[in-house]
């Protein structure tokens, strides 16, 4: 905005935002999944082919391609297979640096999902360890993974390598 | 799952891109939110507005900039019955390529109108820039061009 002033020097940048406006459907899995959110729990869905569970689900079984049917509720506690430490700043940041965001195996499902782990200092994160997803108040569940603030470490022993190894 | 229990929402994707304007497009925006405009003088005098840093036809620098408009000629134009979001105007209104005076050049910005039947190509308009609280330095600090003589 012009400042009012009378010399507010020459222009030398310009904004030039560019911005795509979607109508996103997640669909009817996804849609579960994200009303399961509402509630407070991670639901996933079983192949009734090979018996995996995605979580999300897609509402199919990418390796048999055929439509999981069977609703799964899963558990609050899940492992870290892998993460990252975040140190880079950038536009539209919402979350203070140094954080984590970790891949975690909810107990029961085969198929991990990016969470951001706090509670842990930076250096103390480790593949394998058990963590718990801490919700937002009641009153304040929607459909949408935003109801998860965060994972933070459960207290238990690390997970086995053997019982991750197959989803790194 | 009944239909209606599937979800969907607004979703947008945006990025918030900044880039520097150079010397010469810099002083056109300068001059735009002052609420004037200038062009750059360019081989055999020709003065090219919106003005460019290098001449189109030899790739030389350009010369001196200099003041151009308010008023200028319809060179050609297109009525827009369904204004988009992003357009200058959200009423219906013309795209029109507009040769302002002392310009050798055209630039493309919108004309209000009545309708269609108001325009015609070599009619005259005249600037109509924002409220100088509002200008920024960017061509939307040009609100529209309007019809001399009032008719828009
Ligand atoms: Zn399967």
């Amino acid at each position: 905005m012009a400042d009012g002033t009378t010399d507010q020097g020459p222009v030398t940048m310009l904004a030039t935002p560019i911005s795509l406006d979607f109508e996103f459907t997640p669909g009817v899995a996804q849609s579960k999944f994200l009303r399961g959110l509402e509630r407070g729990e991670f639901l996933g869905q079983r192949c009734g082919t090979c018996g995996q569970v995605y979580v999300p689900s897609r509402g199919t079984c990418p390796t048999d391609g055929v439509a999981t049917t069977e609703d799964v509720v899963l558990g609050n506690s899940g492992t870290v297979t892998t993460y990252c430490v975040v140190n880079v700043p950038f536009a539209g940041q919402a979350i203070e640096i140094p954080y984590i965001c970790a891949q975690i195996l909810l107990d029961g499902a085969n198929l991990s999902f990016m969470g951001l782990l706090q509670e842990i200092p930076t250096d103390q994160i480790r593949m394998g360890m058990r963590v718990e997803a801490v919700w937002v108040d009641e009153a304040e569940l929607i459909p949408s993974l935003a109801s998860v603030k965060y994972f933070r470490p459960n207290g238990e022993p690390d997970a086995d390598y053997d019982t991750y190894k197959e989803y790194l | 799952m009944a239909e209606s229990e599937v979800l969907h929402a607004e979703h947008r994707l945006e990025y918030p891109y900044a880039r520097s304007t150079g010397p010469i497009i810099g002083a056109f925006l300068t001059a735009l939110r002052e609420g004037r405009f200038v062009g750059a003088t360019g081989s055999e005098g020709k003065v090219i507005v919106p003005p460019t840093e290098y001449d189109p036809l030899t790739g030389d620098d350009v010369g001196e900039l200099v003041e151009v408009g308010p008023g200028g000629v319809i060179d050609s134009w297109a009525w827009v019955s369904h204004p988009l979001r992003k357009h200058p105007l959200q009423v219906p209104f013309a795209w029109a390529l507009v040769r302002l005076d002392g310009a050798d050049t055209a630039m493309l910005h919108a004309v209000a109108a009545p309708g269609p039947e108001a325009l015609a190509t070599g009619a005259r308009v005249t600037a109509k820039f924002c409220p100088e609280a509002e200008r920024v330095g960017s061509m939307a600090d040009l609100e529209s061009f309007v019809l001399e003589g009032g008719a828009a």
